[in-house]
């Protein structure tokens, strides 16, 4: 089982490159916004979902991606896609 | 070819939402859900060849770009959107990576070939390739588009 924190961490590694506010990154934590904060747009946030599913080998469904606003609901996601392997 | 797959070519020309000048396809090659081939010819009249470049007209890279665009992602979209593409449809250019290699002259026919890498949440990205007459090719990169 891995950690909140790791789950986090990868997350992190995971949004990088598609961050336009480096601030906001820097200080990333569960509420930080994919789009509000990290102002992530909605074309690169299709390859943060898919990067996502690659990286854990999860399927993310519509109604799953639209959740995953932030970082919290990412995790949450993750967590159940993972659980359900 | 049937005529069922002819007429599907046509079909999907008819709902590109673009027309002259800006139209950039002639004609659909072949289409599947992997991808697309197509081709469109430059007519030496066409308005930026007056201006790009002063009396030596050469085909502008962002002409490339948009003949790439509207054979390699657009009419491909329409195929893979089926019924669900209407005249309401909003679409929009996200993303391109693009190479350019050789130059196009007024009326040379160029052909692209695009193969689909993915097409998930309504975004679309394809892996694009254009070539001249002599089968080189002129430009190469990957394109994204998406539903907006």
């Amino acid at each position: 089982m891995i950690s909140k924190q790791e789950i986090i961490e990868q997350l992190k590694t995971i949004v990088k490159p598609y961050v336009q506010n480096q601030e906001s990154f820097d200080a990333l934590t569960e509420e930080t916004d994919f789009i509000n904060d990290l102002k992530i747009n909605s074309a690169n946030l299709v390859d943060v979902i898919l990067d996502i599913e690659e990286k854990y080998t999860i399927i993310i469904d519509n109604e799953s991606m639209e959740k995953m606003i932030n970082v919290k609901a990412a995790m949450e996601i993750v967590a159940i896609k993972l659980a359900e392997k | 070819m049937g005529n069922r797959s002819t007429m599907k070519k046509e079909e999907i020309i008819s709902k590109l939402p673009y027309c002259k000048p800006f139209l950039f396809v002639d004609e659909i090659i072949h289409i599947d859900s992997n991808g697309v081939v197509g081709s469109f010819t430059f007519d030496e009249n066409l308005d930026f060849y007056k201006g790009h470049f002063r009396e030596r007209p050469v085909t502008p890279g962002v002409i490339l770009t948009e003949v790439m665009a509207q054979i390699g992602l657009v009419c491909l979209g329409i195929f893979l959107l089926d019924d669900s593409f209407n005249k309401n449809t909003a679409i929009g250019l996200t993303s391109t990576d693009i190479e350019f290699l050789k130059p196009v002259f007024p009326k040379e026919k160029v052909t692209v070939v695009s193969e689909k890498i993915y097409f998930r949440f309504g975004k679309l990205k394809c892996k694009v390739l254009l070539k001249n007459q002599n089968n080189e090719v002129v430009c190469s990169g990957t394109i994204a588009g998406m539903l907006v």
